[in-house]
């Protein structure tokens, strides 16, 4: 229920959003507040509504590709990734390793792209206004790189079905390997601005703490569940593409408070970096596209996909009946699970924590909307 | 030449226009500074176009905000909303005429001249507190309430501080003050440090400077106490806010880092033309250098907690303070000055 | 006591390291370009709104009007017009319209093109005051774009290399675009 203003209480409905520096979008939060602590807080959704999942099921594949990457602005190869790949499975399509190391690589560097994106953010939540743009200091680099091979810089459309659009070229994999060096250096950058920082500890340390049965009640993932605890990663528990092959860790923290989340997303942007050092050592040679025929026929029958996005569990289900456009399609998107635990995370806290929480769970609200 | 006005109302009426005309020129150089060192800080140049360097970006800003609509809020106080930027603007400047510039650039030599400072500025809570409440926002009040006891807790180790050096001069005033750091400021003490250390804190807590800049925590309360202010109403927060910060970095040059004295091998305590302008230069050079870290400061930190900010200064800076106190009574009874 | 005065210097500590950190960018140098006046290289394979490839020999279009694109593009923004002149094999492109609008720039459109007559902008400066500006006429674009390179644009000309003087043709009319909308 959305608290309302209840005169026989002492306490002050505060209506925090759609418009709000902090809530990141076009999120809207009901509080109830007693002072400044909060007694309810309640998420109200759909304000950037775009009937996704319907626009899927009236697009063929191919036309519907465009639109994932609008899903999340932060990591849109990781929407993407998942979505060719449910295709390919319901139409049968094997897809040429090249590029399937492709994807990886670019999808690795994207998800760091995502991260460095909300460290920014999540530490503007707050109130330190200069690491955001150190963070997008290496997030151009990224995104240059990006740009130089899938000619855009947000909403990629890099992937094709059955492979990738264009073949990696010497520049992106010497300026990748250039990078590689670069973020290194530059996280003790982060450790020395912000891990390190005292405030910042006292703002983070024990402020929001999930425990391990709230995360598994609400269904959080990605970074969420792993800061509470939870080794759950997509690319592990139920491989996909080449991550079976390529050696990497699952970095998770116990605490399960705001700091946990922190260290495990800085953590994870190593984990990236090993990941896209090995995948450009292995990258085969062949073709990037596989042989597809011009109507990509879905079923009948359908495919479940799901993938790691830069923020947790993206699933993907098709259904097809033998078109070229998919019957029904549903898209479970990470931010929505995570954020459905504020309510219950951020009774009692003061309204600085919330902030503060909400910020660490790494909310994209269009990818919530949908 | 009639004998009509006297010259002591002349020169009172001259100096206060200086002061004020000071404390304008004052915030417009603050502005840019402080988007210049962000700027630099933030690996970008700051404002770039407007004039050689951007230098004239203020004056472009102020006629901007001068030309704005003042807006006034449906359900707000309206007399109380006008009145509260005065009432932040007013003070700060009223408290520049005892902070002595130089030797013999001082408008009025108060034998309070302390007091009547910590005083003034004390008002600016108030102004807070009227912004917040005449606003009629839920944010503007969270801001206000935030400012009225973050102000209110950390005035008391901002007082105790500057007890310390009232304590060893033995004098409010602020000329016996500089006086007495003739050749040996008393940041170079110990005690003298701590104070300073203590001031300082104290001083970004004041005149809310992040990391302490609760009352208008943009990612928060949006903009907190001046959330609703349009145009000039807005701006003379602005104004208010630097003078403030001037004003907090004159005291502490005054009381710790020894006035408009310049360093033992280059003091220049005359009070002629020239000798006055190296003491305005020393002094300014201070202010500035306070100034400068401020701002530095502020971007660089994240914002703290409410909770942990009203918990620093009465776990950690009042107990040093008053510990620091009494040692400075102990010492300046065993060692007494001058 | 030890510990309230370590936690007191740690944290002052971890300050000042974070602010020797800022000094250090602060004299470093700046990385930004100055925009308007200086600009980015931008990188070949961009991705901007789509343009008619210019043939630089004959100084026509490549278009065979074959509707590929059109039926291709997702948003339902791309809508052109072709005529067959009296005596010729092909068909000549007369009319084609972008709505940028609804375009997403997925580029289905150029690559489902059988014959490469589409390429991809670099114009990214693209602002305007009304959204009718950004209802390109691709043909028109292409006739500025070719006497940009010196050329006399000869696209939507229905004098086609054979000397027979044409004779008023059948205009075949393209269905218009549906609308449907995108996120």
């Amino acid at each position: 229920m959305i608290p309302r203003p209840d005169p026989s209480q002492e306490t002050l409905v505060l209506n925090m959003g759609p418009q709000h520096p902090s809530t990141h979008g076009v999120l809207r939060v009901v509080l109830r507040l007693d002072g400044e602590y909060v007694l309810e807080a309640h998420p109200v959704i759909g304000y950037g509504h775009r009937m996704h999942e319907l626009m899927g099921e009236v697009r063929t594949s191919s036309g519907f590709y465009a639109n994932v990457g609008r899903m999340d602005y932060g990591g849109a190869l990781s929407f993407g990734h998942g979505h060719v790949l449910a295709v390919e499975k319901l139409a049968g399509i094997e897809v040429p390793p090249r590029a399937e190391y492709i994807r990886v690589i670019t999808t690795e560097m994207n998800r760091i792209a995502s991260h460095l994106l909300w460290f920014g953010a999540f530490l503007l939540d707050l109130g330190a206004f200069t690491p955001i743009l150190y963070s997008f200091d290496d997030r151009e680099f990224i995104l240059d790189l990006l740009e130089h091979v899938t000619g855009a810089r947000l909403t990629f459309s890099y992937h094709r079905i059955g492979g990738v659009a264009r073949d990696l070229d010497d520049k992106f994999i010497e300026g990748t390997r250039v990078f590689l060096r670069r973020m290194r250096e530059r996280l003790d950058v982060y450790d020395k601005l912000v891990t390190g920082n005292v405030i910042f500890r006292k703002r983070a340390e024990g402020v929001g703490v999930i425990d391990k049965d709230t995360v598994l009640k609400y269904g959080a993932t990605g970074p969420v569940a792993r800061g509470s605890g939870l080794a759950y990663d997509i690319r592990r528990v139920e491989p996909y593409s080449v991550y079976p092959d390529l050696e990497f860790e699952i970095p998770t923290a116990t605490e399960g408070d705001s700091f946990a989340r922190y260290r495990v997303r800085l953590a994870e942007i190593e984990q990236c970096l090993r990941i896209v050092e090995q995948a450009l050592d292995r990258l085969p040679d062949g073709p990037v596209q596989a042989k597809v025929p011009k109507k990509v026929k879905l079923g009948p029958g359908d495919a479940y996909q799901a993938v790691e996005a830069a923020r947790g569990e993206l699933d993907y289900y098709l259904v097809g009946d033998g078109s070229d456009v998919p019957y029904r399609m549903k898209i479970r998107p990470p931010s929505f699970s995570n954020l459905s635990l504020l309510g219950e995370v951020c009774q009692g806290v003061l309204l600085s924590d919330l902030v503060t929480i909400m910020g660490s769970l790494d909310l994209v609200i269009p990818e919530i909307d949908r | 030449m009639s004998n009509a006005l006297p010259p002591d109302l002349i020169r009172l009426v001259v100096s206060l226009a200086v002061v004020v005309g000071f404390a304008f020129a004052n915030a417009a150089v603050l502005v840019l500074v402080e988007r210049k060192v962000c700027g630099h800080i933030q690996r970008r140049p700051g404002p770039f176009e407007v004039g050689p360097h951007g230098l004239l970006q203020t004056a472009i800003d102020g006629l901007k905000l001068m030309g704005k609509q003042i807006l006034v809020p449906d359900n707000a106080d309206t007399k109380l909303f006008r009145l509260a930027p005065i009432l932040s603007f007013v003070p700060p400047i009223a408290a520049l005429i005892v902070v002595p510039f130089a030797k013999v650039l001082q408008v009025r030599d108060l034998d309070i001249g302390v007091l009547f400072i910590l005083s003034l500025a004390a008002v600016n809570v108030l102004a807070i507190l009227v912004a917040g409440w005449s606003s009629a926002n839920k944010y503007s009040l969270f801001g206000a309430i935030r400012a009225v006891a973050q102000n209110v807790a950390y005035e008391i180790p901002l007082l105790l501080s500057l007890l310390v050096v009232v304590m060893w001069v033995g004098s409010f005033r602020m000329s016996d003050i500089v006086a007495a750091q003739d050749g040996f400021w008393f940041v170079f003490t110990p005690m003298g440090f701590v104070a300073f250390l203590i001031y300082f804190v104290t001083g970004l807590a004041e005149t809310n400077r992040a990391p302490f800049d609760l009352p208008e925590a943009e990612s928060e309360l949006t903009a907190g106490f001046h959330t609703e202010y349009a145009g000039m109403g807005f701006g003379l927060f602005f104004l208010g806010e630097y003078t403030n910060m001037l004003l907090m970095a004159a005291i502490a040059t005054t009381c710790f880092l020894g006035g408009w004295n310049g360093p033992w091998f280059l003091a220049v305590s005359g009070t002629g033309v020239v000798a006055t302008l190296i003491q305005l230069c020393w002094f300014l050079v201070k202010v500035y250098g306070i100034i400068l870290v401020m701002v530095w400061i502020r971007w660089t930190f994240p914002r703290v907690r409410f909770d942990q900010l009203l918990n620093f200064c009465w776990k950690v800076l009042i107990p040093i303070s008053m510990a620091n106190l009494v040692a400075t009574a102990v010492v300046a009874k065993l060692v007494p000055l001058g | 006591m030890i510990r309230y005065f370590q936690e007191i210097f740690s944290g002052l500590w971890s300050l000042l390291v974070g602010m020797r950190l800022t000094a250090r960018m602060a004299v470093a140098p700046t990385i930004t370009t100055h925009y308007p006046f200086d600009t980015l290289e931008i990188t070949p394979n961009f991705r901007g709104h789509i343009d008619l490839v210019i043939n630089p020999k004959t100084a026509r279009d490549k278009c065979i009007v074959c509707m590929m694109c059109q039926r291709a593009c997702p948003s339902g923004c791309i809508s052109l017009k072709g005529e067959k002149p009296e005596g010729a094999k092909k068909k000549v492109l007369t009319e084609y319209h972008l709505d940028f609008t609804k375009c997403s720039l997925c580029g289905n459109c150029v690559e489902t093109c059988p014959v490469n007559a589409l390429e991809y902008s670099r114009d990214y400066q693209l602002a305007g005051f009304s959204r009718h500006e950004f209802h390109f006429d691709l043909v028109d674009r292409f006739r500025q774009r070719a006497r940009e390179q010196g050329l006399d644009p000869k696209v939507g000309d229905l004098t086609p290399p054979p000397p027979k003087p044409p004779k008023p043709a059948a205009t075949e009319t393209a269905p218009d675009a549906s609308g449907s909308t995108d996120g």
